[in-house]
């Protein structure tokens, strides 16, 4: 018998998981709520630090998890805990019965409506930074006209008391880097601001994506956070903040603002959370069970968390969780399970 | 007196070794919010009276710090106390009371 591991959320850290747990010689059952695999990734154009493709990308670990049962359109409806196992009933009427999961239910894109102050689905030429993948990947949004004065804002609904969220979301910086750059190769003439409190570009090459905007794009960096925007008669914004370097207030007319969502904890994951009464910290993501030590156990036995169901993760930091994910649900399952036929077992009769 | 062209000016460097720690405890007990701005800039960028007159809170916090207690006053003289800032500070700092709490302590009078 091959153990069954059921994986919810079908985004990077679900694929990877996946493919992994397949090549261990597990039965691996993925479902995504959605109608397609891929999750955030599948909207993204490229990606920082080095420009690839999304879709590139993705198509590699589509490719991985070749062969692993996929369930789109499906949630789950029921979750029961048995002696070892769990009893999995899904949306779609099918009934699973899982000797461990793994909740890989990723984020969701901090709503920019509710910072009402910087006008977004209120000005017309207020969008996000997944308005801007969208655009990049379509080639087309009414917003975006050859525009002169192009502004970022970072953190949007991160690192922010009034909108509920403490934390840092960690790739909005990169992403304001890379989208600056992109939109001056787009728009060669145009003057591009950054207004930030703290860079935070943390990972191998980041810091050099910076310097390629300073240095060969010229985009500027205001140390100041955007305090609010209005509407100019004309549709162009009036943006203030502080350089806070300089020390003085500052307003600059821009032709568009592009607000660098951050992420929240994902509310479809937070429901399977409820089903299972499975902790959340302060921050509203998953609880490991021992802290740093150990990354992708819940507190729940035979319940496992990988990607961004644990906080904000790059993809690089996406993708090697879930491989440690894998590595975990199998130590649990061989422990657990030591009659089960998986890889080990099979590698020891054909030796 | 000779008129040198010159005077001595105090210096503007930040010196932390005049920095009173007795007033800065007092001033965290009235107010515990003066530890947590991140200096971001909002209250700044929104002040009302900051397009007329060199009002900074985000300064004033700072001059604390770096004991400046004259410049501190001086970025909060004219402050209408309207609250602005209170609105859009990202670390929810009562910016009012903070204002408030500043002048008291420090004040020479
Ligand atoms: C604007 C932006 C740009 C980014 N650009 C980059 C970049 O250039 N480079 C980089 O390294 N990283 C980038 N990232 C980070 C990257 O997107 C994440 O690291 C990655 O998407 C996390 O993968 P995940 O699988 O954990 O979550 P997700 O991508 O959110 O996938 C989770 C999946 O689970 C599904 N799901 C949720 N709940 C359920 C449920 N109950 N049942 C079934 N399915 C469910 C969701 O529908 C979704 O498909 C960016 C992030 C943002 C916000
Ligand atoms: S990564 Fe940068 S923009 Fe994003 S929340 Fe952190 S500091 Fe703000
Ligand atoms: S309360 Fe004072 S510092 Fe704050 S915005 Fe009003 S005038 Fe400016
Ligand atoms: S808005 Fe708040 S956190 Fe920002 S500089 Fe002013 S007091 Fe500090």
């Amino acid at each position: 018998m091959k153990n069954n591991i059921l994986i919810i959320g079908g985004g990077p850290a679900g694929l990877e998981a996946s493919a992994q747990l397949q090549r261990m010689g597990y039965n691996v059952i993925l479902i995504e709520k959605s109608p397609k695999l891929g999750g955030h990734l599948a909207k993204w154009d490229r990606l920082f630090p080095d420009s690839v493709q999304a879709e590139e990308v993705l198509g590699r670990l589509l490719k991985g998890a070749e062969g692993v049962k996929c369930f789109t359109d499906t949630d789950v409806r029921a979750i029961n805990r048995l002696d070892k196992s769990y009893n999995v009933r899904l949306t779609n009427g099918i009934t699973v019965l899982s000797d461990a999961v793994l909740v890989a239910s990723g984020f969701d894109l901090f709503d920019a409506v509710k910072k009402e102050e910087y006008g977004y689905g209120i000005y017309d030429q207020v969008m996000t930074n997944a308005d801007l993948e969208a655009y990049f990947k379509s080639g087309s949004d009414r917003r975006i006209e050859k525009p002169g004065k192009i502004g970022f804002a970072h953190c949007v609904g991160s690192r922010d008391e009034k909108s509920g969220c403490r934390s840092c979301s960690k790739v909005c910086c990169a992403t304001a880097v890379k989208q600056a750059i992109e939109m001056k190769q787009a728009f060669p003439d145009a003057e591009v601001f950054c207004f930030y409190m703290d860079l935070r570009l943390f990972g191998r090459h980041y810091e050099d994506i910076y310097l390629k905007a300073q240095k060969e794009y010229g985009v500027r960096f205001i140390r100041g956070r955007v305090a609010e925007v209005s509407e100019n008669y004309d549709g162009t914004l009036l943006v203030k903040a502080e350089d806070t370097v300089a020390g003085k207030p500052l307003k600059v007319t821009l032709d568009l603002l592009v607000l660098m969502a951050g992420m929240r904890p994902s509310a479809s994951g937070k429901a399977i959370g409820d089903l299972l009464e499975m902790s959340v910290e302060e921050d509203g993501y998953f609880a490991v069970r021992s802290g740093i030590a150990a990354g992708q156990r819940s507190p729940i036995p035979g319940i496992f968390l990988a990607g961004a169901a644990t906080g904000p993760k790059t993809l690089p930091e996406t993708l090697a969780d879930a491989r440690a994910a894998a590595m975990e649900v199998d130590r649990y399952l061989t422990e657990i399970f030591p009659d089960a036929k998986n890889y080990k077992q099979l590698v020891r009769e054909r030796w | 007196m000779v008129d040198f062209g010159f005077g001595l000016v105090p210096s503007s460097r930040i010196n932390l070794d005049l920095f009173d720690r007795e007033k800065y405890e007092k001033l965290v007990a009235m107010e515990p919010d003066a530890k947590i701005c991140m200096a971001c800039g909002s209250c700044t960028a929104v002040c009302t009276a900051g397009q007329f007159t060199p009002t900074s809170l985000r300064e004033a916090i700072e001059d604390v710090f770096n004991a400046k207690d004259d410049k501190a006053l001086e970025a909060l003289k004219a402050c209408q106390l309207c609250g602005k800032c209170s609105m859009v500070c990202p670390r929810g700092i009562n910016t009012r009371h903070l204002i408030l709490s500043i002048t008291k302590v420090y004040s020479k009078k």
